[in-house]
């Protein structure tokens, strides 16, 4: 059943509201303060706007992203499912690059496992074995997340209009067979400046990574769409989101994986 | 602080241990003892397990994590004795309700040496060159102190708050698993609780070793081939109670089980 609330002007001036943050590099107030009835149908329409915008001038989306995939924060918002955005062209940044925090207005960083299909995956009733079928390979990734909202703070409405979050990542380190990984186990570790800050294991996200993927597939069934074959997905921090600023270097190291690198200048 | 107060805690935490009754912090109650203090009370408990027929099997690491040394105030980990009649296998069954006061679970990674390591000069090298192979392991920690109301010198004097571990279903040479990478999973009861990575422990649990290896060589004491060390808490510490059943899974090297009486 879809619900919503707001006019299709109202979502339209909402998606370019947002999105002009993003581009400007400044905050806002969010924007269920002035829509306090706002749906996840109608944040999803803005965030597919917001899309369709980023499309129309040319930019290409290049993935998927998962958000709030860890049970404790999920139990922290009070939610049962986590939140999907999306990734365009200009957000990737190579391994060992530079990351120009000018262009951020409140970096943070986690370090998650990202999936590229080969078969398409369309909910409802994907599982975890649907997934692994269709995987063809994994990769280590660093998401930068930038809540376009003031001191990041936000509610689950107002974070899927403003795109989970998205603004950049970084993938490095090896790929690797879903067979040749135990997912679940698979270690990882965050240093920012050589100090290790975060630790945590595959299972931190939904029990398996391959479950958040699965749930981005039963997501988008319930709008019609699909995961085509080809598709990166990032599935979720593994670690708590950390705080970077200009002069950060950052390395996470993953189990059999290799390491992500990055400097934020 | 005089031998005869040593022994006089020493054995005062040795009934605790034995009558499963906790006794007030020492810290409390002797404002200036010092940590070579509580290592000496330590070992005076140690020797009356000893006198009563327990048999030293290895050693354990505490106070490992940034976050334990952060609430303790300290920036170095503790060690404690670990003794034959502390060690359960895979599926047996943990009576903490008849042995402990407090009890809470950590996962750790066990080592088993198979040369002598004595300090100082030991380097990770070293370790990894004598340890024949790491094992996953529960540790259940316990407190004589009452409440946990433990500072650092009330922790060592007890023997680290060592209570009791369990070792688990697989052995791995130390050649074969990146030990600062690899990830750590506990389920409580069938849910997952925490993750971790090696790194938790003093950056590797290599280093943790390295360091007791190189602090008892200040003493003369060596770690011997044979022995078994824990060597640190990678996830934070969960209190157990009788009935509860806790799974730790280490990427690359294998699990642990335990179930509580």
């Amino acid at each position: 059943m879809s619900t919503r609330t707001l006019t299709k002007d109202q979502m339209l001036s909402l998606a370019e509201h947002i999105e002009n943050a993003e581009l400007n590099v400044h905050d806002i107030t969010k924007v269920t303060n002035d829509f306090p009835d706002m749906t996840f149908d109608d944040a999803y329409d803005i965030q597919w706007e917001i899309r369709r915008r980023k499309e129309a001038r040319g930019n290409k989306v290049v993935g998927m992203k998962m958000g709030l995939t860890s049970w404790a924060k999920m139990a922290q918002m009070g939610v049962e499912t986590p939140v999907y955005g999306f990734l365009a062209d200009y957000f990737s940044v190579p391994d060992g690059g530079d990351i120009d925090t000018s262009r951020l207005i409140h970096p943070k960083i986690e370090a998650e496992v990202a999936f590229v299909t080969k078969a398409p995956l369309k909910g409802p009733g994907c599982h975890i074995g649907d997934v692994l079928a269709a995987t063809d390979f994994i990769i280590p990734a660093v998401e930068v997340i930038d809540s376009r909202y003031e001191n990041f703070k936000f509610d689950l409405i107002s974070v899927v209009a403003d795109n989970a979050s998205s603004t950049r990542f970084i993938t490095g380190g090896r790929m690797a067979k879903v067979e040749d990984v135990d997912l679940k186990t698979l270690g990882v570790v965050m240093e920012i400046n050589g100090e290790v800050v975060e630790l945590g294991a595959g299972a931190a996200v939904l029990g398996h990574p391959a479950s958040s993927v699965a749930m981005l597939a039963n997501m988008l069934g319930e709008r019609g769409e699909e995961i085509p074959a080809g598709t990166f997905i990032m599935t979720g921090g593994i670690t708590a989101a950390v705080a970077v600023k200009k002069g950060d270097n950052i390395t996470v190291r993953y189990q059999d994986l290799g390491s992500v690198s990055a400097k934020f200048v | 602080m005089d031998a005869k107060l040593i022994k006089q805690y020493g054995d005062e935490l040795y009934h605790a241990m034995q009558s499963k009754q906790a006794v007030a912090p020492l810290t409390a109650r002797e404002s200036d003892i010092s940590i070579e203090d509580a290592y000496h009370i330590s070992l005076q408990m140690l020797n009356r397990r000893v006198d009563a027929g327990a048999k030293v099997i290895g050693k354990k690491i505490g106070v490992t994590s940034k976050a334990v040394q952060s609430m303790l105030n300290v920036h170095q980990p503790d060690f404690g004795y670990l003794t034959d009649d502390m060690v359960f296998n895979q599926g047996e069954v943990m009576p903490i309700s008849e042995r402990l006061i407090a009890p809470k679970a950590e996962g750790e990674i066990a080592f088993i040496l198979k040369k002598d390591l004595m300090g100082p000069g030991i380097s990770n090298a070293d370790v990894l060159a004598a340890t024949e192979c790491v094992i996953p392991c529960f540790e259940v920690v316990d407190s004589r102190i009452e409440n946990w109301q433990i500072a650092i010198e009330d922790t060592i004097a007890d023997n680290a708050s060592c209570g009791l571990f369990v070792l688990g279903d697989k052995a791995v040479s130390p050649h074969k698993v990146d030990l600062v990478t690899c990830g750590m999973v506990v389920e409580k009861n069938g849910k997952i609780l925490s993750t971790g990575a090696g790194a938790a422990a003093l950056g590797s649990p290599v280093n943790c070793v390295t360091w007791l290896a190189n602090t008892l060589g200040e003493f003369g004491i060596g770690l011997k081939a044979g022995e078994v060390i824990l060597s640190g808490s990678l996830v934070p510490l969960e209190p157990v109670k009788a009935g509860d059943f806790m799974r730790v899974d280490i990427g690359g090297i294998g699990s642990a089980s335990v179930y509580f009486t």
